[in-house]
């Protein structure tokens, strides 16, 4: 099979901070596992991501970060001191499709002017025009300028974030997303364009409902802890994550037909292990409608479910409901996932390379025609690539 | 050209988030995306889920249904009869690209399965999105994405140590899926431009989303941990938090990433006693006593503006923003800047806001101006203007329900 981006050269310049590297380093990663060619230029005293910890073995070093790792499988990497050596970038520049960067390193019409089919990629907090535009952000400050910080959280706490920075991929992505539209009108214009991506409104890309329950009805949502809004018509919450025996499972009291099946296999468990749950046990399936119930007959209800949920392991929770078909999973720890045998038959860790050692990475995001990208290399030790990328582009 | 993918048909199946905002997505940039449904298993955004206008709920009434499927012509098929399928394929012989999010082996089962849509049209792009990809042993499991989330790991990475995890607001996943979705698609495209081949796309949602945690599912295997929720703790920056301000649930977030930053964040705060503590000149100085420190920031914060703080910060090139609520979002200057906000009318709705995607193209635009469709809404324009249905045939389709 042809890689689909096969053929594709990407030159990735590192951004100045560790929000700008990231997001760069991911839109690039993406074209990389799909084929393209990914150069990645560092200063030469490394990308600022090659200094985030964690490290493998808890070791620091410029190679053995796992962020590094990470955000740079699949490229090769040079250094190149800029601007000093502003003339090898541009070598390295005219002989590629993409440019993908953080800041402006080149500005898109020096760029157009050096090569006009050239796409050039910038990722930023906030984009690159605006009253906002060149003011400095990391993950929490642009996580909490698009709403998303502010629906995650318990009420009267502070609001949290992922403690794994999520805006640097969702930035990263749409920055992939944005070259290939831009690709495919190359295709029939001959021409480059740029594609300025903006990190806030990225993020505000992860919450539609509650833009939507804004916009239409006036209902503004906040951050509920663990329990779901957007159900119900008269205004009630649902939980949906819960205590189990072990840890945590996702589970919800959902209407819509899959929602009744979950209900009812969820009666016939509690059923078949004799547990006493009144009032969960006479719902009539047939005609529950999740839309309707107030929050006092949620409440009373979830008090059942939760008891039931209580006497099992995440491990049983999670055969049930895969052996019944029905909605709900549990809370999953990193532990889980790598253990998890739907991942395994599908072959999506491969083992990579990091300093002398391997680990399985995830693979590819997809399979194509039945197939899984294959990360082909580790990410770069610093200057790796030197001599083999930039002698054959100055020779 | 005024759209990247002018000229583009994309026939669409699915229902909810994952498989139908690709279709949106792609006609954001100018493709035809063609949007198939059935009144007789509605789109839960359409049935089950608020908000409806007047909160009173209808298939047409349905704000969620408008806005995940903007830009799109709608059809409807009962796809349960020959005569639809044989309809379906039809149209998928005209399309270049077609999306479907069932679970694993629904289309299949319906004679739409992949080497169906293929004999319809060898050269097509096909992505297939569902729950956990189209093979192995938990392919044919539904799942709803707010499920989904906790299943890859992202919720035990939020919320605060010793208490429990908390939710990422809405199906999460779902929109890394989409994302992945639409690159999937334009990179298949791609491949078709210079090689002529279609391509099956088989996506699983959850593997997608894996990839926004690949750092922290490494450290498993790297290091033997299992990483968790460390509330609003960073690893490389301290101070790291979200602090209360003046007024009600108002909150600052702010960051400082190097000790030249501290000295920069102490002047910003007028330069208090307590912040002069050598102790808290170097990073690890200050990671030591993070409790303390978070106390002593939330107290000079709690009395002050929340954009007080962010201006005094910013104009020191430190990180700081506005925790702003979703309200707030829609009068937020940058974003309205940028233009993410849009406007289109409704049939029902009256008229519906719509987002533009987060990246601006410099010459081929993006538009974001045609809410959803409404049920059937494009059945004539299709059946008849594009596949060529006579008015006896069509009437006669109908009184037969295909088109229900």
């Amino acid at each position: 099979m042809t890689a689909l981006l096969d053929g594709l050269r990407v030159i990735e310049i590192s951004g100045a901070d560790v929000w700008g590297a990231s997001a760069a380093a991911h839109a690039a990663r993406i074209l990389a596992d799909l084929g393209a060619d990914v150069i990645k230029v560092e200063p030469p005293a490394g990308d600022p991501v090659r200094a985030v910890p964690p490290y493998l073995d808890d070791r620091p070093g410029a190679d053995r970060g796992l962020l590094w790792f990470a955000l740079n499988a699949n490229k090769r990497g040079v250094r190149l001191d800029l601007p000093r050596e502003r003339d090898r970038l541009r070598a390295l520049i005219l002989s590629a499709d993409v440019v993908v960067q953080s800041h402006e390193v080149i500005d898109a019409a020096t760029a157009a002017s050096w090569s006009p089919s050239l796409v050039v990629v910038n990722v930023t907090p906030y984009g690159l025009t605006g009253p906002l535009a060149g003011v400095p952000a990391s993950d929490l400050e642009v996580t909490a300028s698009s709403g998303a910080l502010a629906l995650a959280g318990e009420p009267g706490r502070a609001p949290v974030r992922t403690t794994l920075a999520q805006s640097p991929f969702w930035s990263g992505m749409y920055a992939a997303m944005g070259a290939l539209f831009a690709l495919a009108a190359r295709a029939a214009t001959k021409r480059g364009q740029q594609v300025d991506v903006s990190g806030q409104a990225s993020m505000v890309t992860v919450h539609p409902p509650a833009c939507v329950h804004w916009d239409v009805a006036k209902e503004e949502h906040r951050r509920l802890g663990a329990f779901l809004i957007g159900r119900s018509i008269v205004g009630a919450r649902f939980r949906n994550i819960w205590e189990c025996a072990d840890g945590h499972v996702s589970f919800a009291i959902q209407g819509g037909p899959i929602g009744r099946h979950t209900g009812r296999q969820l009666a016939s468990w509690m059923r078949g292990r004799a547990f006493s749950a009144p009032r969960f046990l006479a719902i009539d399936w047939d005609t529950f409608d999740n839309r309707t119930l107030t929050q006092e007959q949620v409440d009373a209800l979830e008090g059942e479910v939760g008891a039931f949920l209580r006497t099992i392991t995440k491990r049983e929770f999670f055969a049930g409901v895969i052996e019944r078909n029905m909605l709900g999973y549990p809370v999953a720890d990193a532990s889980d996932v790598y253990a998890d045998p739907q991942l395994r038959s599908r072959e999506f860790w491969q083992d990579t390379p990091i300093d002398g050692a391997t680990l399985p990475f995830p693979g590819g995001f997809a399979l194509f025609d039945g197939e899984r990208p294959r990360i082909r290399r580790g990410a770069p030790r610093l200057g790796e690539h030197d001599a083999e990328v930039l002698g054959a582009v100055t020779a | 050209m005024t759209g990247a993918l002018d000229g583009t048909r994309v026939v669409e199946l699915g229902w909810a988030a994952a498989g139908p905002l690709v279709g949106t997505y792609l006609a954001q940039h100018g493709a035809d995306v063609i949007h198939v449904e059935s009144s007789t298993a509605l789109d839960p955004f359409r049935s089950t889920y608020p908000p409806f206008k007047d909160n009173v709920v209808g298939p047409d009434r349905a704000g969620m249904f408008a806005f995940y499927n903007a830009g799109k012509r709608g059809i409807t098929l009962d796809l349960k009869r020959p005569r639809a399928v044989e309809l379906a394929l039809r149209l998928v012989k005209t399309a270049d690209v077609v999306i479907e999010s069932f679970p694993a082996g629904t289309l299949g089962r319906r004679g739409l399965g992949h080497d169906a849509l293929r004999r319809a049209r060898a050269d097509l792009v096909i992505l297939s999105s569902c729950n956990q990809g189209q093979t192995g042993p938990h392919a044919q499991h539904p799942g709803y994405g707010s499920q989904l989330t906790a299943l890859a790991g992202f919720n035990e990475l939020l919320g605060e140590p010793d208490r429990t995890p908390v939710i990422l607001y809405g199906p999460y996943i779902d929109y890394i899926a989409v994302g992945y979705g639409v690159i999937a698609i334009l990179a298949a495209l791609e491949r078709r431009r210079r090689t002529g081949e279609g391509c099956v796309i088989d996506l699983s949602q959850y593997e997608a989303g894996l990839q926004f945690l690949t750092p922290a599912l490494l450290e498993h295997p790297a290091n033997g941990t299992v990483p968790t929720r460390e509330a609003n703790h960073d690893r490389v920056a301290v101070p790291h938090g979200v602090y209360p301000t003046a007024g009600d649930d108002r909150w600052v977030a702010l960051s400082v990433w190097s000790d030249d930053e501290w000295v920069r964040f102490r002047v910003a705060l007028g330069d208090p006693e307590w912040s002069r503590d050598p102790g808290l000149a170097t990073a690890a100085g200050r990671r030591a006593r993070e409790t303390e420190l978070d106390a002593r920031i939330a107290g000079w914060a709690r009395t002050r503006p929340r954009e007080e703080i962010v201006d005094a910060l910013r104009a020191y090139r430190l990180r700081a923003a506005p925790v702003e609520s979703v309200a707030e979002l829609f009068d937020d200057p940058q974003l309205a800047h940028r233009g993410v906000w849009r406007r289109a009318a409704h049939a029902a709705l009256g008229e519906i806001g719509l987002m533009a995607p987060p990246f601006a193209l410099s010459e081929t635009a993006a538009r974001a101006d045609r809410a959803g469709p409404t049920l059937g809404e494009h059945n004539e324009a299709v059946f008849k203007g594009l596949l060529g249905l006579g008015a006896d045939e069509y009437a006669s389709l109908a009184a037969d329900g295909v088109f229900a």
